[in-house]
C-alpha cells in the first residue's frame, strides 16, 4: 500500500523507538501534523519557541541516552532551531532535528518561509539531509538516527520538503544501515592500551580527567572501576559531572577556570593525566603550555580529531571509551601481583592532593542575612538527597551547581557545556521531565537565563510536567557583571537587569505556582514545598548580587594560578596564584 | 609546507561545500582546488593543495576523515606523486614577428597553439607549477591578455616493486 511521505515519515521514527516529538507546525508540514494527529504512539509536545524544541529534545536526549526528536516549520521554524543545534552540536548530543522545506521545484526561488536550512547547520550538525525523493525518505530517517547516535554523537538535521511530504510510496523501512564512508572506530589499538597500562603503572603521581565522553559512552562503571583498582585521583570537566560519583573520596570536584584548587592542582603536577572522553577545551586547560606540564598524557576519545587539536599527546587511544576502558582494566589486571607496591609509591601523592584540598576547599562566606546563591544549590542537593535532574543555564549559577551539587550518577547533569546556551537549563527539563516523569527534575537558572525561554512555562504547565524552576535571582547579568568587577574597572556595562518582572506573579499568570526566599531562613521551607507539589513551580531566590564565582583562573592564565575570595575566608594566602580581589558595591 | 591531499567522496550535491567549509570554519587555507569525476560515478575525487605545520595538517586530515562524506584521504606530500596543472594563456601576437617568437616559445616547452586569431594566439601549457609559471615569464614581454589556470590535480607514483610483480604476474598469465 501507497502512503504518503509524511506517514513514512511518523512511520519511521516509531521505527526508531521515538515516544516523543517537540516542535511547532507551520505551512509547508501541515502534511506531517496531520499524519500526527490520530496517532496514539506518538506524543507531540508543542513547545512555544523552536529554540525550546530544540532544547528539550536535547534534555530528553541527555537524560534518557537516546535520541531526541523536533519537528518544525521551514525558514524561521528553522532558523530558530539553530541555536539549539548548535548546542547539541558542541555537546555531542544526539538529536534528530525535521524541518520542513518549501516545495522542491520553488527551493532557491526565495519563496514564501523559505531558508536554506541545510546551508545554514552544515557547519553545526554532525550531518544533514534534503531528502528530494519520497523512496529515499525511510532510509534517510534510518541513516539520520544512525549517525546521530552512533560514534561521536551528535545532531542530525533532515530537511523535508513540502512535495515530498506529500508524495506517495509503499513503506519499507531499512534493516541496517551502510555508509562506506563513515566507519567510526570502536576498539582502541591494542599496543597503546598495553602503553597506557604500563604508563598507569609506572606513574607516581597519575590523575584521571575525564569528560562528557564517559557519559555518552554509558562508561563510568568502567571509569570507577579503573580510579578504584589503582587508586588514582578523578577530575570531572563540567560535561563530565555525574560520570563518576561526585561523593566519592577519590573524586577531587571539577577543573578548570571555576575548578578546585586540588584538581587543578593535582593536574599540573602530575606525571601522568589520562584524559577519557574529553577535549581539552580551553576553559579547562588555561594557558595550554602550562597545563600538566610534568605530564605523560594519555587521551581516550572516539574522536581522532580530538587528539592533539590543542595539547600534545603522548599515548593516544582512538575508540569507544568504554570498551577502551574495559580492556584497560583488563590489560591492568596483569599487574596485580605489583599493584599493592606500586599503590604504596602513591601515597605521598595523595597525601599531598589532601593537604591541597584542605588549603583551599571550595567556600564562600555564609550570612545569615542575605541568600548565599551557593547555599541554595548546597540546599537543593541536601532536601534532594541528591537525587534529582538538574539542568542548569549559563552563568555564575551554573558554576556554583558544577561545585556545590554532588552528581553521583550519569545522565542528571544537564547542562549547556561547549556552546554556553543561555536559555537552554528550562527547555531541557522539561524534556527531561518528559523522558524520566517519575524523576525528581530542577532546572537551576539564573535570572537573565530563565528571560530567554520563560514562554516554556505554558509547555510545562499544559502538560503537567512537574519541573522545579530555581532562579538564583542575582539582578544581573551576574557572570558578566563578575567579569566586568574584576577586570573591566566595574564599568557594569549592559550588565544590570533592571526592570525584571515579578517571577511569582509571572509563574501564576502561566497557571505555575511561584515562590519566594528573600531570606537564608526561608530558603529551606521554599524548596520542601517546591518538591511537595506536583505542578511546575517557580522559585524565586533573591540572592546576594555581588557574590562571585571563586576559585577562578582568569582567562588565559594558568591553572595553578587561580585567584581566591578574600571575603571567603578572611585573609588568605594563595597557592601559587595572585592576590584575590575584595568583592565591590554595585551602583544602586 | 605545501601538502597536496587527494580526498575521495562521494558524488552528491553539497559535499564540494561541506570540504571547503570545513577549511574555511577552522582557518585552514586551500591555495588549489580541484574536482573531478572518477572510474566510478558515484564518486569524485578532489584535489586540494593546502599549507600548514605538521600539526595543522594532521587536523586537517583527521578532519576531512570525520566528514560523513569523506571515502579515503591521502596526503601525497608523504609520497613521491606526478603534479600537473593546465593554463591556457591568451597572449597579443599583431606584429609578425611576436607570432614567430611565440611559436617558438611553444615549441619549446612542448605546449600548443589552440586557437588563433590575426592578433592573438591561445596557448594551451600543462605541467607542473615552474613549467608553467616560466612559460609565462618568457610569453610576458609579447603581452599577455589573459591566463586561466586549472588547480593542482596529483596522484601518487607507483611504487617500482609493484610494476614489477605485475609486470611478472602478467607474463605468467
Ligand atoms: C544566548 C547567550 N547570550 C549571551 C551569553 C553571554 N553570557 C554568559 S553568562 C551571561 C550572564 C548570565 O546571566 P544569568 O542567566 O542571570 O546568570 P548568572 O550569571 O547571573 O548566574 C551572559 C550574558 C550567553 N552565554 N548566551
Amino acid at each position: 500500500m501507497k502512503i504518503t511521505g509524511a506517514e513514512i515519515l511518523i512511520e519511521s521514527l516509531k521505527k526508531e523507538g521515538v515516544d516523543t516529538v517537540f516542535g511547532i507546525p507551520g505551512g509547508v508540514v501541515l502534511q506531517i501534523f496531520d499524519a500526527l494527529y490520530n496517532e496514539k504512539d506518538l506524543r507531540f509536545i508543542l513547545t512555544r519557541h523552536e529554540q525550546g524544541a530544540a532544547h528539550a529534545a536535547d534534555g530528553y536526549a541527555r537524560a534518557k541516552g537516546k535520541p531526541g526528536v523536533a519537528l518544525v516549520t521551514s525558514g524561521p521554524g528553522a532558523t530558530n532551531i539553530v541555536t539549539g543545534i548548535a548546542n547539541a552540536h558542541m555537546d555531542s548530543i544526539p538529536i534528530v532535528v525535521i524541518t520542513g522545506q518549501v516545495a522542491t521545484r520553488m527551493i532557491g526561488n526565495d519563496a514564501f518561509q523559505e531558508a536554506d536550512i541545510v546551508g545554514i547547520t552544515r557547519p553545526c550538525t554532525k550531518y544533514n539531509f534534503l531528502v528530494k525523493d519520497v523512496d529515499e525518505l525511510a532510509k534517510t530517517i534510518k541513516e539520520a538516527f544512525y549517525i546521530a547516535s552512533t560514534g561521536r554523537p551528535g545532531p542530525v538535521l533532515v530537511d523535508l520538503p513540502k512535495d515530498v511530504s506529500g508524495a506517495r510510496t509503499d513503506f519499507v523501512y531499512p534493516e541496517k544501515v551502510s555508509l562506506r564512508s563513515y566507519n567510526p572506530t570502536y576498539y582502541g589499538n591494542k599496543w597503546q592500551i598495553k602503553q597506557a597500562a604500563q604508563a598507569i603503572v609506572r606513574a607516581k603521581r597519575p590523575v584521571i580527567y575525564a569528560g562528557g565522553g564517559v557519559i555518552l559512552s554509558k562508561a563510568s562503571e568502567a571509569l570507577k572501576e579503573l580510579a578504584e583498582v589503582n587508586e588514582i585521583p578523578v577530575t570531572l570537566t563540567l560535561m563530565g559531572l555525574g560520570g563518576f560519583p561526585g561523593t566519592h573520596p577519590l573524586f577531587l570536584g571539577m577543573l578548570g577556570m571555576h575548578g578546585t584548587y586540588a584538581a587543578n592542582m593535582a593536574v599540573h603536577d602530575s606525571d601522568l593525566l589520562i584524559a577519557i572522553g574529553s577535549r581539552f577545551d580551553d576553559r579547562v586547560t588555561g594557558k595550554v603550555t602550562e597545563f600538566a606540564p610534568k605530564a605523560h598524557i594519555i587521551h581516550i576519545d572516539i574522536d581522532p580529531t580530538n587528539i592533539r587539536k590543542n595539547i600534545h599527546v603522548d599515548t593516544p587511544i582512538v575508540g569507544d571509551v568504554k570498551n577502551v576502558l574495559t580492556e584497560l582494566n583488563k590489560e591492568l589486571k596483569a599487574f596485580e601481583e605489583s599493584r599493592g607496591q606500586g599503590i604504596k609509591e602513591r601515597k605521598p601523592w595523595h597525601a599531598q592532593i589532601k593537604a591541597w584540598e584542605e588549603e583551599h576547599p571550595l567556600a564562600y562566606k555564609k550570612s545569615n542575612k542575605t541568600i548565599k546563591p551557593q547555599y541554595v544549590i548546597e540546599k537543593i542537593y541536601e532536601l534532594t538527597g541528591g537525587d534529582a535532574i538538574v539542568a542548569t543555564d549559563v552563568g555564575q549559577h551554573q558554576m556554583w551547581v558544577a561545585q556545590y551539587f554532588k552528581f553521583d550518577r550519569p545522565g542528571t547533569n544537564l547542562t549547556s557545556g561547549g556552546l554556553g546556551t543561555m536559555g537552554f537549563g528550562f527547555p531541557a527539563a522539561i524534556g527531561a521531565q518528559i523522558a524520566c516523569p517519575d524523576k525528581l527534575v530542577f532546572n537551576v537558572a539564573g535570572d537573565g537565563s530563565f528571560q530567554m525561554n520563560v514562554q516554556e512555562l505554558a509547555t510545562a504547565v499544559l502538560n503537567k510536567l512537574p519541573v522545579k524552576v530555581a532562579i538564583i535571582n542575582n539582578g544581573s547579568l551576574g557572570m558578566v557583571r563578575q567579569w566586568q568587577e574584576l577586570f573591566f574597572n566595574r564599568h557594569y556595562s549592559g550588565s544590570i537587569l533592571d526592570g525584571t518582572p515579578d517571577y511569582v506573579k509571572l509563574a501564576e499568570a502561566y497557571g505555575a505556582v511561584g515562590l519566594r526566599a528573600k531570606s537564608p531562613s526561608e530558603v529551606e521551607r521554599v524548596i520542601k514545598e517546591a518538591i511537595s507539589i506536583k505542578r511546575p513551580v517557580v522559585m524565586d531566590f533573591v540572592v546576594d548580587p555581588e557574590e562571585n564565582v571563586f576559585p577562578m583562573v582568569p582567562a588565559g592564565g594558568a591553572n595553578a594560578d587561580m585567584i581566591f575570595e578574600e571575603a571567603s575566608q578572611g585573609e588568605k594566602e594563595k597557592g601559587t596564584g595572585k592576590k584575590g580581589r575584595k568583592n565591590s558595591v554595585l551602583p544602586a | 609546507m605545501q601538502h597536496i591531499i587527494n580526498i575521495l567522496v562521494e558524488n552528491k550535491f553539497g559535499v564540494l561545500s561541506r570540504v571547503s567549509g570545513l577549511f574555511s570554519g577552522r582557518g585552514f587555507n586551500i591555495e588549489t582546488i580541484s574536482v573531478g569525476p572518477t572510474l566510478d560515478p558515484s564518486m569524485s575525487q578532489m584535489t586540494i593543495i593546502t599549507m600548514g605545520d605538521e600539526r595543522i595538517i594532521e587536523q586537517i586530515i583527521k578532519q576531512l576523515n570525520k566528514l560523513i562524506d569523506v571515502i579515503k584521504v591521502v596526503d601525497l606530500s608523504e609520497k613521491d606523486y606526478i603534479v600537473r596543472e593546465t593554463a591556457l594563456i591568451k597572449i597579443h601576437t599583431s606584429r609578425p614577428e611576436d607570432r614567430g617568437e611565440a611559436l617558438r616559445i611553444t615549441e619549446i616547452f612542448r605546449a600548443r597553439v589552440v586557437d588563433s586569431t590575426p592578433a592573438t594566439y591561445t596557448i594551451e601549457i600543462t605541467g607542473d607549477e615552474n613549467k608553467i609559471d616560466a612559460i609565462i615569464n618568457l610569453l610576458r614581454p609579447l603581452g599577455i591578455k589573459d591566463i586561466v589556470r586549472t588547480g593542482k590535480i596529483a596522484i601518487a607514483r607507483e611504487e617500482m616493486k609493484a610494476v614489477a610483480l605485475q609486470e611478472a604476474k602478467k607474463i605468467r598469465a
